[in-house]
């Protein structure tokens, strides 16, 4: 079994590299292993770069989608499903496979521009309409009179970025007292009812059932609520402070080497960040990054003022350990809001 | 583990020579079968938790959360189990002794919970049982909230459990001559003894196997009980949920930890099920 699938993996390997990948004019497909909310996104973007590929080089190229939670789709990623690039939710969901996987080497992040994020996005707070609580900021969301909807940030990679967009408004307005930031997260997590697996459930929670005053969302996804969830339902709150959130891209350089598509892949990747692609992906609501198509692209987004996980949290594995992981702050909060 | 056919059917095969031909070739293929299709997948279960060492597999898998997750799973799991065994065996009554218009209807309705994607009974049994359902709205004058409580789990997974009674306790009603209960009323029992001494233990081998079939579904069921769980840390968190918030972290050897209990668990109850099951049979003939 093992020396066979040795000879096929030899016999693809000479065959990759007797002919070089850039000389290869038959149609070529890529696969984009990407998170839930980017589905509209990348088909327009899919389609757009295979008409700029065809006028560069003249050959044909498909890039097939493949969507589904950050982290799941991170495990494939790691089993062995064959993504040219990944573009998911969260840089840790990445690190993993780069550590686990072996197929992305640990400095991807470094690889493109802005962290490799070509499209942010931020999070913001969805009220209904006219916002009869009242809702203008975080501070509100710990009122003992506002029931908030958030999915369980142990199941869900996009709900991370709530909870540290809300403890990052906390440790600003406290002076960084991390002991602050606890409490306002035990408070907040307290007026929680429901905790989802996923921000769908959230999103259905919120919306169809019509459970809770404010859902904390991504930007983007708020931002589609009059054409997704029906207009004059809800009203986007765009807090004083937010993270600004880095859904990362990278090249699974091992993967595309042995199907000889990692000039196309690295292509690909770069294409994000031209203007046509930043131009989609303002259109789908998510921000530009770089101050030059933040210039170009920006201005139909609120001003927010945005922190990054690196200044505020180290980055992305140290948040991880010291929120998330068993017996992390979430943990211990949880605990301690019970009683 | 589970079988409904009588427990002597494949040793008498394998003694005597069968009058079917092939019995090498199909005992030799359902076991390949078997092996290829169950055990092996199982079997990298025990692996990969057998990687993490004993320390850390006991303190993965007997973590105060860990615990509270089976004794939530496996309670509202034979709870609804047991639910079913009682009034999968009244419908299953009902639908092969009398007939009535609609019956086809209903009879079919049985099968649903089969047929229908585990997320959208999940969110169709949200829907009525949240605070502002249908359900949910009927019940909350009266203090009783069903959806995000333990409750609301017992109910989503009497609702998945439930064909498994029902069908395999049909079958044998259908076969169950009403000569035999006529007989017993002449011979002076009344309703109550009719059914418990001489329905019932015809019934039960087929009604424990249900049961216990409804209650393997349960136990293993995600889909549907995470969108009415409310999933809330310790109180609603069910095993598979536990799982899935393992696997977030990438602790590949915590996830089959609590997954290997669970099977342990799961193995233990099936396996006495089985054997009351033989017991009753027996009993039966």
């Amino acid at each position: 079994m093992r020396s066979l699938t040795r000879i096929a993996v030899a016999l693809t390997l000479a065959a990759s590299t007797a002919v070089p990948s850039h000389a290869q004019k038959g149609p070529v497909t890529l696969l984009n292993v990407s998170y839930d909310p980017t589905r509209e996104l990348y088909k327009d973007i899919n389609g757009a770069f295979a008409r700029e590929w065809k006028r560069r080089t003249g050959q044909d190229v498909e890039i097939k989608q493949s969507h589904g939670g950050s982290g799941a789709q991170a495990r494939a990623v790691i089993d062995g499903l064959e993504a040219d690039v990944v573009t998911l939710g969260l840089a840790y969901d990445i690190d993993e496979i780069a550590a686990r996987g072996k197929t992305i080497p640990a400095n991807w992040q470094s690889k493109l521009p802005h962290n490799s994020t070509p499209f942010a996005s931020t999070i913001v707070l969805l009220v209904r309409k006219g916002n009869p609580k009242g809702i203008k900021d975080w501070s509100d969301l710990v009122r003992p009179d506002v029931q908030v909807i958030t999915p369980n940030p142990k199941t869900s990679g996009g709900a991370r970025w709530n909870y540290l967009a809300a403890w990052g408004y906390a440790l600003r307005k406290n002076n960084n007292s991390d002991a602050a930031a606890r409490d306002f997260i035990r408070k907040l997590y307290k007026n929680v009812p429901v905790l989802d697996a996923g921000a769908r459930g959230s999103t259905t929670t919120f919306v169809e059932r019509g459970i809770g005053d404010v859902l904390i969302a991504w930007e983007n996804e708020a931002l589609l609520a009059p054409r997704e969830l029906g207009p004059d339902k809800f009203d986007v709150v765009i807090p004083s402070v937010s993270i600004l959130a880095e859904p990362p891209v990278a090249l699974v350089e091992e993967v595309a080497r042995k199907r000889g598509t990692t000039d196309v892949a690295r292509a690909y990747l770069q294409y994000l960040y031209t203007d046509s692609a930043q131009a989609l992906g303002a259109k789908h609501y998510f921000r530009p990054t770089g101050p030059r198509s933040l210039a170009k692209f920006g201005g139909s987004f609120a001003k927010v003022n945005q922190f990054t996980i690196a200044e505020l949290f180290g980055g992305w594995a140290k948040a991880q350990r010291t929120h998330f992981a068993d017996g992390g702050v979430f943990d211990q909060v949880y605990s301690l809001a019970k009683r | 583990m589970m079988q409904t056919v009588p427990a002597g059917a494949t040793t008498r095969a394998s003694r005597a020579r069968s009058v079917l031909p092939g019995v090498r070739i199909t005992l030799g293929f359902t076991l390949a079968y078997l092996t290829i299709l169950v055990a092996i997948p199982l079997s990298t279960l025990f692996v990969r938790s057998a990687r993490m060492g004993w320390s850390g597999f006991l303190s993965a898998a007997t973590s105060p959360r860990a615990i509270a997750a089976y004794r939530l799973s496996i309670g509202s799991s034979v709870t609804a189990a047991l639910v079913n065994g009682v009034f999968g065996l009244l419908v299953a009554w009902v639908l092969t002794r009398y007939r009535f218009t609609g019956r086809a209807i209903a009879d079919a309705l049985v099968d649903l919970p089969f047929a229908l994607p585990t997320a959208v009974a999940g969110v169709a049994l949200t829907t009525l049982y949240s605070q502002n359902g249908l359900m949910g709205a009927l019940l909350a004058p009266h203090g009783i909230k069903v959806a995000y409580t333990p409750l609301g789990i017992t109910v989503a997974l009497t609702f998945i459990g439930l064909p498994f009674v029902v069908r395999s306790v049909q079958p044998v009603l259908e076969t169950l001559p009403g000569e035999i209960e006529e007989a017993a009323a002449t011979l002076g029992a009344d309703r109550w003894q009719t059914f418990l001494r001489v329905t019932l233990p015809a019934l039960m081998p087929a009604l424990v196997a249900g049961v216990s079939l409804s209650f393997a579904r349960a136990i293993g069921e995600y889909g549907s009980v995470v969108f009415i769980s409310g999933n809330m840390p310790g109180l609603t968190e069910i095993a598979p949920l536990l799982i899935m918030s393992k696997l977030e972290q990438y602790d590949y050897g915590g996830a089959t930890a609590i997954a290997v209990v669970m099977l342990l668990v799961s193995a233990v109850i099936l396996v006495s099920a089985g054997m009351i099951q033989r017991r009753a049979a027996r009993r039966a003939a």
